[in-house]
């Protein structure tokens, strides 16, 4: 545990060198997040006129789902795109066995190799944005809320991980579908607004198949005071689940991987 | 006879050889048609809002609008800066700028090619959401049709000119690619595949109607859909920036093409 520990900083710290060698980007990236969080608003306003609510939520409630869902995106561009975009390069120049003949685990290394820092000011703006709605919504935040939050918040990030994990397991046997993770990313976008302003066919779809309701719209629930025991637990025990599954996808995989070019 | 470097064999093969590469690259299409499902989500969206009945498009409309939007954008998708970047960078454009046709060109038939083998796919989308929403069938009359089609193919080329022009960037700056993303959000906002402009308010629709975005998905969705739209104001609208884009990449091309000093040289 201590050695996994040890190797996760030692990842990390060279990945920010890394980073701080291209300083523009991190600029671009403040302008591009900037720009995106302005335009998702100015949409989201569209919606919103006198006495107009969208699903049953109101104007700064809507605000508090805005904000998990670029807390998650934020999370995505700074976590999983730069790792888990990477296996399927790996796969395909046959980098993948030396990853594999290394003393550890090889999931914890594809996972968690390189983070990209740019991608954190969106994580802060969208925890802004969070924490300006409750406010405006009369969020009364409690140390039990809050740690609820927190608890909903990891069982998310650990659903849209496995998930993301197990689309890009799949390019061990279908190296040309390497853009499979966009059409995940596509309809993730679905998680900016209150599950509520689906029709009852997509709700279902959001909380069950694609849990993406469990990302955003629970997790705000959870603040609101509008989200019971039951909720939690389906949440806790949906992350358990898909973790579990990518887990053993990956284990499944490998026993079909047979390296480049051979 | 040759117009521009090409004729009539040249366009054939080009075209061929194109569509052949990009069959082989079906899956990868696929899922590129697939990851384009956001005007549907936003429909889900719309249709049981509040706001919808100030959008003016009422009953099937709103469905057959977002439908359009889909395939609109599904036939001007461009990413001509990414192969020109690779090329570049990869020194594969050296031998590309020796033939007599202008590199440009291999682009153009690249992109009507992966438009080929997109079709079926689109295609497919299409009866999937009809199967869905049967009450939103309707086949466009012949003229919409052609209508559409061409207002689809001029959107097409001006987000081609568009990108070519920061393309042409590449020969200056490593950092052009970044350019295309930052263009690419206010293109998703302003040019109609995630709300009609309709629903805008007047004033930003004023502004917005100065920039090239609602002519790329707005426009040509109304058309596809059957709405009233002004037409000539739109086609005017797309051959004015067209007029605009093409001497400036143009001009841009050439002086690039001379400061060019091919990778490993």
């Amino acid at each position: 545990m201590g050695r996994y520990w040890r190797t996760l900083r030692r990842f990390w710290s060279t990945a920010l060198a890394v980073q701080l060698e291209y300083q523009a980007n991190v600029l671009i990236e403040l302008l591009a997040v900037a720009m995106s969080l302005s335009g998702s608003l100015f949409l989201l306003s569209l919606f919103y006129g006198p006495d107009q609510t969208l699903g049953g939520w109101s104007w700064a409630q809507a605000l508090m789902v805005q904000g998990l869902y670029t807390v998650f995106d934020g999370m995505a561009s700074t976590w999983l795109r730069p790792n888990l975009g990477a296996i399927v390069t790996h796969v395909r120049e046959g980098t993948l066995d030396f990853v594999l003949l290394k003393p550890i685990d090889s999931q914890f290394w594809l996972s968690l190799r390189t983070l990209s820092p740019a991608g954190l000011p969106e994580i802060g703006l969208g925890l802004a944005l969070l924490a300006w709605g409750s406010l405006q919504a009369g969020v009364v935040l409690t140390l039990p809320t809050l740690l609820m939050v927190l608890v909903m918040l990891l069982a998310g990030g650990l659903i849209l991980y496995s998930l993301w994990f197990l689309i890009a397991a799949t390019s061990i046997w279908f190296v040309k579908t390497w853009n499979a993770t966009e059409v995940l990313r596509a309809l993730l976008a679905s998680g900016r607004y209150p599950l509520n302003a689906y029709p009852p066919a997509l709700r279902l779809l959001f909380t069950v198949v694609l849990p993406v309701a469990f990302l955003t719209t629970v997790p705000a629930q959870v603040l609101l005071g509008a989200a019971g025991a039951p909720m939690l637990l389906a949440g806790l025990g949906l992350a358990v689940v898909f973790f579990a599954a990518a887990r053993s996808f990956w284990l499944f995989a490998l026993r079909f991987y047979t390296s480049a070019s051979s | 006879m040759r117009i521009f470097g090409l004729n009539r064999r040249i366009i054939r093969v080009l075209l061929g050889s194109q569509y052949a590469h990009m069959l082989e690259y079906r899956a990868e299409i696929a899922l590129w048609a697939l990851s384009g499902v956001l005007p549907f989500i936003m429909l889900s969206i719309w249709s049981g809002s509040d706001a919808r009945s100030g959008l003016g498009l009422d009953g099937v409309a709103l469905d057959r609008y977002f439908l359009s939007a889909y395939l609109v954008r599904q036939f001007s998708v461009v990413w001509v800066v990414y192969a020109f970047e690779e090329d570049a960078l990869l020194g594969r454009l050296s031998p590309y700028l020796l033939q007599p046709l202008h590199p440009l060109w291999r682009y153009v038939a690249a992109h009507l090619g992966e438009q080929l083998t997109r079709l079926p796919f689109a295609a497919l989308i299409a009866v999937v959401f009809f199967a869905v929403q049967p009450q939103a069938f309707w086949l466009p009359s012949l003229g919409g049709f052609l209508l559409a089609w061409l207002a689809t193919w001029m959107a097409f080329a001006i987000a081609f000119l568009f990108q070519s022009l920061i393309a042409t960037l590449c020969f200056w700056s490593e950092k052009a690619s970044a350019l295309e993303r930052l263009q690419f959000i206010p293109f998703v906002f302003l040019s109609g595949l995630l709300a009609p402009l309709t629903a805008f308010p007047p004033a930003v629709r004023a502004w917005a109607q100065w920039t090239p975005f609602p002519y790329l998905i707005d426009f040509p969705a109304r058309v596809l859909a059957g709405q009233p739209v002004d037409l000539i104001a739109g086609f005017g609208a797309q051959l004015a920036w067209i007029a605009v884009l093409l001497p400036l990449v143009l001009l841009l091309w050439r002086a690039g093409v001379r400061r060019y000093s091919a990778m490993g040289a």
